[in-house]
């Protein structure tokens, strides 16, 4: 039995730090980006570089600032500081409608005294292009969105992921260099949801669009994002891939908000590990925190450090707690909750709620066992550390 | 149950006739003057029918003049009242400027109080300004009584356009000022249809300041009908006043389309 440790680099190199001047391969550079409203800092100093055709989801809890930071990359809030560059022109001190930028807005805020057909031609009509090519290139855009049936229709009279597309059409139809979604998905019932999203993200990958969604929905994030940049207080705490986020959060924060994760203190989680300990005696198998062993002082803390550390966190995904049936264990099952094609166990670890995930057979309410950790990341003050992983 | 189905059907029959009979009653007492010979106390119905009085009216080229006087005024303050609020109705509605509440509350001064005192005040400084007797003067005058329709209500219109709708205009590459043209005032237009209509007829109906303002001058129909009151025979004040009530029905029936269809009805909606 091996404890295997990484030593995670964190957080990723200051994104956009680079001169935006010096690279032309990015399609939307934002550095340095501060926004204080009422005296509040809404926005501090927020980074992101995206590639040419990349989507990337700002991903956070209410108040977070995504919003506001999607309104000023749009050009409807201007920054206290920091600059926008869209493929590779700054746009910092242009309004909207000089900006190669496209928004699909929540409310979809298309016009009610248009015809679909005329919402989605505005943009160009605006323009002044002629008469044959806003017709031909909004009937692609509708094609596109597979809404051409309703080219006709009032706003008013087509469904809200109808409505959606409309928007979307009204969107793509520009060509922006950079297409900017702001919970385009939050107005739709559940099953719309997961269908729309990814119409949205085969669109975007087709067109190649660089886009930037804002979101508070984490599974729509994770589902169809290149990277996701997870927010709190105004300030980016990880940008990685939808896998690296979930597998490695940087943060405690991005922890406990992606995904369902068991958060221990050190003094929990000793009680994890005790409590099976006792119970089971010495392991012959388990994982890295398994029965009467120390945890590998020194790999994941560094060497000479209390295991009880202040200010020191623990998560565990549910799907790394592998629970095992033991008659008269120091665990015991407390709820069962099946979702379908897994089940969730609540289990109670002598007052402490842990949660498990089970695929196989699941056990019943009241059993008794024991708990082996098969994959645990460390925090301090916040920050990873370390994370363990058992072979 | 059937008995208060019953005395619930005839409480609102009972209502509706006095309805009718207050509202209805005037209005035919006063077209059975206009075409009555005679119609004085003792006698039920009036004596006789004639279209004497209409042809009385149609040749005095004093009363002529003033059916004029009303269709070129009240288009003409309509226009510069519109000019003038819709403007201050977009910035009522969209900016925040220090004094924006008191200056709102403020268009309801002239309402307030007593139009007699305030035409009075008005007409001594008109004197000093030149202004008694003049085109200007009277359209002065009626537009003091059009500025709170011809802002409140557009002001209003302009509120109930979401912002969203404008940012996406300005998101789709166009600038403030064809945003407000093709954007906001389209979807504000149901409002300030209200409010032309509103205008015009307040400005049609002005007599007071009109009377003190443009008379002997520059009489109106409204103005006309203190002279008709006093110097012609009842029947001619009956035929004038449904002469003077033409333009306000066939306002209303027009914006009838509308109110069925929904749009009208949709700019009286504050929110």
């Amino acid at each position: 039995m091996t404890l295997e440790t990484s030593r995670h680099t964190l957080p990723v190199a200051p994104l956009g730090a680079a001169s935006p001047s010096a690279d032309h391969r990015a399609g939307l550079v934002v550095s340095g980006l501060t926004k204080s409203l009422g005296g509040r800092t809404i926005v501090d100093s927020f980074d992101l570089r995206l590639r040419p055709g990349e989507l990337v989801t700002l991903l956070g809890p209410s108040g977070c600032g995504k919003t506001t930071t999607l309104r000023m990359i749009a050009g409807f809030l201007a920054p206290d500081s920091g600059t926008v560059t869209i493929d590779g022109r700054d746009v910092t001190n242009l309004g909207p409608e000089k900006r190669p930028s496209a928004m699909v807005f929540q409310n979809y805020a298309l016009w009610p005294h248009l015809t679909v057909f005329k919402n989605v031609a505005f943009p160009l009509t605006v323009k002044r292009l002629p008469k044959a090519e806003v017709t031909t290139r909004v009937m692609n855009a509708l094609e596109t969105v597979g809404l051409t049936h309703h080219a006709q229709s009032r706003p008013a009279h087509i469904s809200g992921g109808e409505q959606q597309r409309a928007a979307l059409a009204r969107a793509i139809v520009q060509e922006p260099g950079l297409l900017l979604l702001d919970e385009p998905l939050s107005n739709l019932d559940a099953q719309l949801r997961v269908r729309v999203r990814e119409e949205i993200r085969e669109i975007q990958q087709r067109l190649a669009i660089t886009t930037v969604m804002v979101t508070h929905d984490q599974e729509e994030a994770l589902a169809i994002s290149d990277r996701v940049a997870v927010m709190n207080g105004g300030r980016v705490e990880q940008v990685d891939a939808p896998s690296a986020v979930y597998a490695t959060p940087a943060t405690s924060f991005v922890a406990s908000f992606i995904g369902s994760m068991n958060v221990l203190t050190s003094a929990e989680l000793d009680r994890v590990r005790h409590g099976r300990a006792e119970a089971a005696g010495p392991s012959e198998t388990g994982g890295p925190f398994a029965a009467g062993e120390p945890l590998e002082a020194g790999e994941p803390l560094e060497a000479g450090e209390p295991f009880n550390a202040e200010g020191e966190t623990w998560a565990v995904r549910p799907e790394h707690v592998v629970f095992r049936p033991a008659p008269g264990g120091p665990i015991e099952v407390r709820r069962i909750l099946p979702h379908g094609h897994f089940t969730e166990v609540v289990l109670d670890a002598g007052g402490l709620e842990l949660r498990a995930v089970v695929t196989g057979e699941a056990p019943r309410e009241g059993d008794r066992g024991d708990v082996t950790l098969t994959r645990v990341q460390h925090y301090r003050d916040g920050l990873l550390t370390a994370s363990g992983e058992a072979r | 149950m059937r008995a208060s189905l019953f005395g619930r059907r005839a409480t609102s029959l009972v209502l509706f006739a006095l309805v009718a009979v207050f509202i209805l009653g005037p209005l035919l007492w006063l077209a059975a003057h206009a075409f009555a010979t005679s119609w004085t106390y003792p006698s039920l119905l009036p004596e006789g029918l004639t279209f004497h009085w209409w042809s009385v009216v149609f040749s005095d080229p004093q009363l002529a003049a003033s059916v004029k006087n009303s269709l070129y005024f009240s288009p003409l303050t309509v226009l510069v009242s519109a000019i003038v609020c819709l403007p201050a109705a977009y910035a009522f509605s969209r900016f925040e400027f220090p004094g924006r509440r008191v200056f709102l509350i403020g268009l309801f001064a002239t309402n307030a109080f007593p139009k007699m005192g305030l035409f009075v005040s008005m007409a001594s400084l008109f004197y000093g300004l030149h202004l008694m007797n003049t085109i200007a003067g009277i359209v002065i005058v009626q537009f003091i009584g059009t500025v709170v329709f011809m802002t409140w209500i557009p002001a209003a219109a302009f509120s109930s356009v979401p912002r969203a709708l404008e940012e996406a205009s300005r998101d789709a590459g166009a600038g403030a000022f064809q945003t407000f043209l093709r954007v906001t005032l389209p979807l504000a237009l149901p409002g300030i249809l209200v409010a032309l209509l509103m205008s015009f007829l307040a400005s049609f109906d002005e007599a007071q300041g009109t009377y003190l303002v443009g008379a002997p001058v520059f009489m109106t129909m409204p103005t006309e009908m203190y002279s008709l009151v006093l110097n012609y025979p009842k029947q001619v004040a009956a035929v004038f006043a449904i002469l003077l009530s033409i333009p306000s029905v066939a306002l209303l029936l027009v914006a009838r389309k509308y109110i069925l269809g929904g749009r009208l009805a949709e700019g009286f909606q504050i929110r």
